[in-house]
């Protein structure tokens, strides 16, 4: 295709579920595009269809109209084609953080023992070091978090999804969280589409931000956000932070059909 | 255990007695938490011998004063004489091979064929769906009373025993197995196949790891199970085997045979359980859960 195709396309992907008693609307059609290297996120109130996108993008679920596209080829329907990081970290009890870790090589059928020397140095440089050949029951949240996130990454795909992956983690593990993600994204150029609840999260970490609403699920402003980057923390208390950060909570709150309140946690 | 409770025991004692007496005027007010001391090991072992040997003296003496009616219950001293001929001019080696072997084949192809039955479920929910009620129906039955139809089709061979043994654990490990299937995490198989894998790849990464200690939490059941699967086919139709000798001798009216027999087959139900018991321990090590 054209030079300029968008990385992840999500071309007026629309989703309707039948029920017992119908249908239900979950998805009006939905367009995304994203360019190579971007971080982008979604934000919005539950049910607002974020999982539903990602599970679209990624192949588990065939969406009632519209289509996916990377890098310009269709992809719609297929899996495997780009990482994508669940809720739970479904991490599994049976192997070691390592043999975690290299799970999608291994599925690619890349060789235990190559995929291994690829792993180890990861672990080691993105705080792993010493986790390496313990099981996942004696790690803690963020650690878990740490390994099924580089599960994901050494899938090797250009696109990540990641859904909520520091919902679940204490305020302050979620901000070195946040932090590590960013030295990841930085080191390995992805494509990344973030979900969260918390705006700030989302605004921090990516270069623009879509808000979502809900009954049927659809984008109703799309943010750029044009900090600097590198960002430091103290970012998040600038004016043009807080200017971004009130449109979003607005347009949240204006939802008249938001069904929960939205995170604003500071 | 006793070696710490001692200390504790005697510093409570001590303060029993450094407390005044005044209480003794009202009786009924003060309550102490009971504690119960314990005995030291090799008391509770002589304790467990005396028990023994105080019945198998009062069955002899019973025996012996015409009290117990040594036909029917025979007594110690014959039990013991027909134990050393049954193991030195008796079929003793004979027989407990024979068991042990219906018994450990039974429980084998049981404890394996029932598994993957169970586990195949997982490959397809229509087939699972159609399959299941028979399973269930053969849950219902009781596999025993089917044991001279088996005996009529397998001869009187080892094969039929081994079948009788097999009949009883297939369907503990077929259901066991499938409750496996039925708690693994829709999202872990989603985790699987965002990374592209193939059915095949997510049976054998996901679905056989996943279900391991269920599979393995049914062993010990199993093996009592094939044991006692063994026995009633030998007490129908058998030339071998430790049930076919106590049924001869019960038929003979050699009421010893029947006790050292029992005898023997005990202590090959205990060594066996001990057995899988340790495999289980072990296995559970391997898997991790």
């Amino acid at each position: 295709m054209s030079f300029s195709a968008p990385k992840l396309c999500v071309a007026d992907v629309s989703m309707t579920f039948r029920t017992p008693t119908g249908s239900f609307h979950a998805l009006a059609p939905v367009t995304l595009s994203i360019p190579q290297g971007r971080f982008v996120s979604l934000i919005g109130p539950s049910g607002c269809g974020k999982s539903t996108i990602f599970n679209i993008i990624a192949g588990l679920l065939e969406p009632s109209g519209g289509r996916v596209l990377i890098d310009g080829v269709d992809a719609t329907g297929t899996i495997g084609r780009v990482g994508y990081m669940l809720q739970k970290d479904l991490l599994l009890p049976w192997r070691t953080v390592l043999d975690n870790t290299i799970l999608g090589m291994e599925i690619q059928h890349v060789p235990l023992r190559a995929a291994r020397e690829r792993a180890l140095p990861l672990l080691h440089r993105y705080g792993l070091a010493g986790f390496e050949y313990l099981y996942p029951n004696a790690l803690s949240g963020g650690m878990r978090q740490r390994a099924a996130l580089l599960r994901t990454l050494l899938f090797d795909t250009d696109v990540i999804l990641l859904d909520e992956p520091f919902g679940a983690l204490d305020a302050q593990t979620k901000l070195k969280m946040q932090e590590w993600l960013m030295q990841l994204w930085s080191d390995f150029s992805k494509t990344v589409l973030f979900v969260t609840h918390d705006v700030e999260e989302a605004i921090y970490l990516s270069d623009e931000v879509h808000v979502m609403g809900t009954r049927p699920g659809r984008i109703i402003a799309s943010i750029p956000v044009p900090l600097a980057r590198p960002r430091v923390r103290g970012s998040t208390l600038s004016p043009d932070f807080l200017v971004i950060k009130e449109r979003c909570l607005e347009l949240l709150h204006l939802d008249p059909t938001a069904s929960e309140p939205v995170n604003e946690a500071a | 255990m006793s070696v710490q409770d001692t200390p504790t025991v005697g510093a409570m004692a001590r303060l029993e007695r450094a407390q005044p007496k005044p209480e003794a005027a009202r009786p009924a007010a003060v309550r102490r938490l009971p504690v119960q001391k314990d005995w030291p090991t090799w008391a509770l072992i002589a304790a467990q011998i005396g028990i023994l040997v105080g019945a198998l003296s009062l069955w002899e003496i019973g025996a012996r004063t015409g009290w117990i009616d040594a036909f029917f219950w025979s007594q110690p001293s014959a039990i013991a004489d027909t134990m050393k001929i049954f193991f030195t001019t008796g079929d003793a080696w004979t027989d407990i091979s024979f068991t042990f072997r219906s018994t450990i084949f039974g429980f084998l192809i049981g404890t394996t064929a029932g598994s993957l039955l169970g586990l195949s479920f997982w490959w397809s929910r229509n087939y699972a769906a159609i399959v299941q009620p028979y399973v269930i129906c053969l849950e219902s039955i009781p596999k025993l009373a089917l044991a001279p139809l088996i005996i009529l089709v397998f001869g009187i061979g080892l094969v039929s025993k081994v079948a009788v043994a097999t009949a009883l654990t297939l369907v503990v490990s077929t259901l066991t197995a499938y409750a496996g299937v039925k708690a693994l995490d829709a999202d872990s198989e989603k985790l699987f196949y965002s990374l592209g894998a193939t059915r095949l790849q997510v049976f054998r990464k996901l679905v056989i790891p996943f279900c391991l200690p269920w599979i393995i939490s049914v062993l010990r059941v199993n093996i009592g199970l094939a044991l006692t699967g063994a026995i009633v086919g030998e007490f129908i139709a058998s030339q071998h085997g430790l049930g076919r000798t106590i049924l001869y001798a019960g038929q003979t009216y050699d009421i010893a045979l029947v006790w050292v027999a029992v005898l023997v087959l005990s202590t090959l139900a205990m060594v066996m359980y001990a057995a899988v018991s340790w495999l289980e321990s072990t296995l559970r090590k391997g898997v991790r859960q």
